[in-house]
C-alpha cells in the first residue's frame, strides 16, 4: 500500500511537472530573466502549487496520524544557519544556469539529453559531496 | 501575456500541490525531490526505500505518460504540446549547473518543491527564508549569465 501510494504521489508530481512547463528549462529561465522577455508561466506553478498544499495541509492535519500509519514527518530545525542560506544560494546559482531544479530535471529523463545527462550525474555527485562534508561537520 | 501556458501553469501546479497533499495524507512525508532521491542514492537502502523508489518511477513515468497519450498537454515555449523541453546549455555547462544543485540543495536541505511548495505552504521560516535566497541568487545568475556575459542568447 505505502508503495503504491508513494508511486501515485510520484506519478500525479511528473505529470504536474510536464504540464505546468516545468521540464522546459527555456520557460523556467525565461521567468527568471526579469530584465528580458518575462516569461511570468513559473509564477501560476509556484502559486497554484502553494496554495493547493497550504489548503491540503490544513486538511491533511486535522488528522492525527498519516492515513497509512506512521507519524507526519515535518522538519523540526528552526535556525536560520549558514548552511541552510549557503546551500540555498549555491543551488540558486546552479538553477539560473540551467534552468533546472531536481524535480524537473529527474522527470525529463523521458527525453534524455547529454547535457541533462551530465547534470544529473554531477547532482548526484554533488548530494554525495554535500552528505560527506555535513557528516564531517558533525563530527 | 500567453493566456495558454498561464492556465497550463496553474493546472499543472494545482497537481503538483495535491501530490504533494496525497503524500502527507498517506505516508506523513514532504514532497521534496531533493529529499526523497537523494536520500534514496546516497543512503543505504532503509525500511523507508521501496515508497522512495516508487515515488522516483512514478515522476519519471508522468511525462512518459503525458507523451504516450499526446494531446498537447505539454507546455514547451517553443513548440506548445511537448513535453520535455531541450536543455539551455551545453555539457560544460550543465556539469557545473548540475554540481551546484546538487551540492546547494544538499546542504540546504531542500530545493523549489520541498522549500518553495511544501515549505512555504507550512509557513516555515527556514523554507522563506531558503526560497527568497534560492529565487535571489537565480536571478542575479540569470541577469549576469544572460545580459552582462551573453551565454544562452540575449532576448
Amino acid at each position: 500500500m505505502k508503495t503504491a501510494a508513494g508511486y501515485a504521489a510520484g506519478l500525479l508530481f511528473g505529470i504536474g511537472l510536464a504540464v505546468s512547463g516545468m521540464t522546459d528549462p527555456a520557460r523556467v529561465v525565461g521567468f527568471l530573466d526579469v530584465a528580458g522577455a518575462w516569461d511570468p508561466t513559473l509564477m501560476f506553478v509556484l502559486g497554484g502549487a502553494v496554495i493547493t498544499t497550504f489548503v491540503g495541509y490544513r486538511l491533511v492535519f486535522k488528522r492525527t496520524a498519516p492515513l497509512l500509519g506512521g507519524v507526519f514527518q515535518l522538519p523540526t530545525k528552526r535556525e536560520l544557519d549558514a548552511k541552510l542560506l549557503g546551500g540555498a544560494a549555491l543551488f540558486g546559482i546552479g538553477w539560473g544556469l540551467s534552468g533546472y531544479c531536481p524535480g524537473p530535471a529527474i522527470a525529463s529523463i523521458g527525453g534524455l539529453s547529454l547535457p541533462l545527462l551530465a547534470m544529473l550525474v554531477t547532482m548526484v555527485l554533488g548530494w554525495f559531496f554535500a552528505r560527506r562534508f555535513a557528516a564531517k561537520r558533525l563530527a | 501575456m500567453d493566456w495558454t501556458a498561464g492556465l497550463q501553469g496553474l493546472v499543472g501546479g494545482v497537481l503538483i500541490g495535491l501530490s504533494a497533499t496525497w503524500l502527507m495524507a498517506t505516508l506523513g512525508r514532504i514532497a521534496g525531490i531533493s529529499g526523497i532521491v537523494g536520500n534514496l542514492i546516497t543512503q543505504r537502502p532503509k525500511g523507508d526505500s521501496a515508497w522512495r523508489v516508487a515515488f522516483l518511477l512514478g515522476l519519471i513515468s508522468g511525462p512518459l505518460l503525458l507523451m504516450a497519450l499526446g494531446g498537447g498537454l505539454g507546455n514547451v515555449a517553443g513548440s506548445p504540446g511537448e513535453v520535455i523541453g531541450a536543455p539551455v546549455g551545453g555539457i560544460g555547462l550543465m556539469l557545473v549547473a548540475g554540481l551546484l544543485v546538487g551540492v546547494g540543495t544538499g546542504l540546504g536541505s531542500g530545493c523549489t518543491s520541498g522549500h518553495g511548495v511544501c515549505g512555504l505552504a507550512r509557513l516555515a521560516p527556514r523554507s522563506m527564508a531558503a526560497t527568497g535566497m534560492f529565487l535571489l541568487t537565480a536571478l542575479v545568475t540569470v541577469y549576469i549569465s544572460r545580459h552582462l556575459l551573453g551565454l544562452g542568447g540575449v532576448q
